[in-house]
């Protein structure tokens, strides 16, 4: 029985636990994710990328950087297997 | 390495399910601007009707449909549609991926902005398709090396 | 008391799910184990994400709209939030390549020492 590690998973637990306490309750209209960036893309995105999907405008034109980096995350992940599985790799 | 198993009910379902598979992700794709949906979710569903082909046909007889070397260069090539919108965004005298200043031919800015969001997309739909298959080919037909000590 | 368990049952699934994800990361001998311990974490941080954008009475955020106009004002309130959505979105494509290369990994050390159980990794150097 691996006693050490339980330990410690049960530690991390009760410390998200404890920590869970000041965290907002389900589905709180103003818990502070919602109250702070979120509006503003909500109430702008149609009239300024004319989307009416938020997250595609929020992904896309507000965040474009992000996916950018996201896309090329991707792309080296795909490349590394690439050169670590192939045959004639270098 | 795939095993290629030879069974009349694998191969005629897929071969009937996997255009209309394809015809739903490039709808995802293409109306992520009014529904759910948008380029990542539309490359991985292109990507699943890929693999589905390999599965049911092996690696040998999809070879001349999709290979490596072919998914190598449509994952740069969405990187490149991605990255290239923004730099025409910042030669027409804007900010890098600002897509108000493409060079489009429509009367307002948010529509501009929208057919600018449709490029990336498309650009993203393609890169996550071409690199959830080369994941799967590369790691499905590997062959270990004879070395049984 | 019970009021509070419930209003915040949500977290106590996320620290379950998290736990058994990080006790298979630390426990496991298996490579091939603790990368399903991994994905295992990986998706209790996503669900924690998710349900932080939720909002009692509110739909998903996407503006009603017909033929391509709104036809309807919009409020912050009706909409869930969106931005932990766009986050997760990303996370999850990162995830799977993630996993991808750590399979990989996994295949090469297979292939240099001929086991993935971590205790027989070091009697095989040479």
């Amino acid at each position: 029985m691996k006693i050490f590690q339980l330990l410690i998973v049960l530690l991390t637990g009760g410390l998200l636990i404890y920590g869970m306490e000041d965290l907002p309750g389900w589905g709180d209209p103003s818990s502070p994710p919602s109250i702070h960036v979120s509006p503003r893309y909500i109430e702008k995105t149609v009239e300024e990328t004319g989307t009416p999907n938020m997250v595609t405008s929020v992904l896309a034109d507000y965040r474009s950087y992000d996916t950018l980096g996201e896309a090329t995350v991707i792309f080296t992940a795909g490349v590394a297997c690439l050169l670590l599985l192939r045959k004639d790799a270098p | 390495m795939i095993v290629q198993y030879e069974n009349i009910i694998i191969k005629t379902i897929s071969r009937i399910l996997i255009p209309f598979i394809q015809i739903y992700a490039l709808y995802v794709i293409m109306h992520g601007h009014y529904s759910p949906g948008g380029g990542f979710q539309g490359g991985v569903i292109l990507g699943a009707s890929f693999i589905l082909l390999v599965l049911a046909f092996g690696a040998e007889a999809s070879q001349k449909r999709i290979s490596l070397k072919k998914l190598t260069v449509l994952a740069s090539l969405g990187l490149l549609i991605f990255s290239g919108i923004g730099l025409v965004a910042l030669l027409m005298g804007g900010n890098y991926l600002d897509y108000g200043k493409l060079p489009l031919p429509l009367e307002s800015i948010p529509k501009i902005r929208a057919m600018g969001i449709l490029g990336i997309e498309i650009g993203v739909g393609i890169g996550v398709m071409a690199i959830m298959i080369t994941i799967f080919l590369a790691i499905a037909s590997y062959e270990t090396e004879g070395k049984n000590d | 008391m019970i009021d509070y368990v419930v209003s915040k049952s949500n977290y106590w699934i996320y620290v379950v799910l998290m736990m058994i994800g990080f006790y298979a990361m630390i426990s496991k001998k298996n490579l091939i184990r603790k990368l399903i311990g991994l994905n295992i974490f990986q998706t209790a941080v996503i669900l924690f994400f998710i349900s932080t954008g939720v909002k009692k009475g509110a739909t998903i955020p996407i503006a009603f709209h017909e033929k391509g106009e709104i036809i309807r004002a919009i409020e912050a309130l009706q909409y869930t939030n969106p931005l932990p959505h766009v986050l997760m979105l990303t996370a999850i494509v990162v995830m799977i390549s993630t996993t991808g290369v750590a399979l990989s990994i996994v295949i090469k050390i297979y292939d240099a020492y001929k086991t993935i159980e971590e205790d027989e990794i070091p009697d095989k150097e040479e």
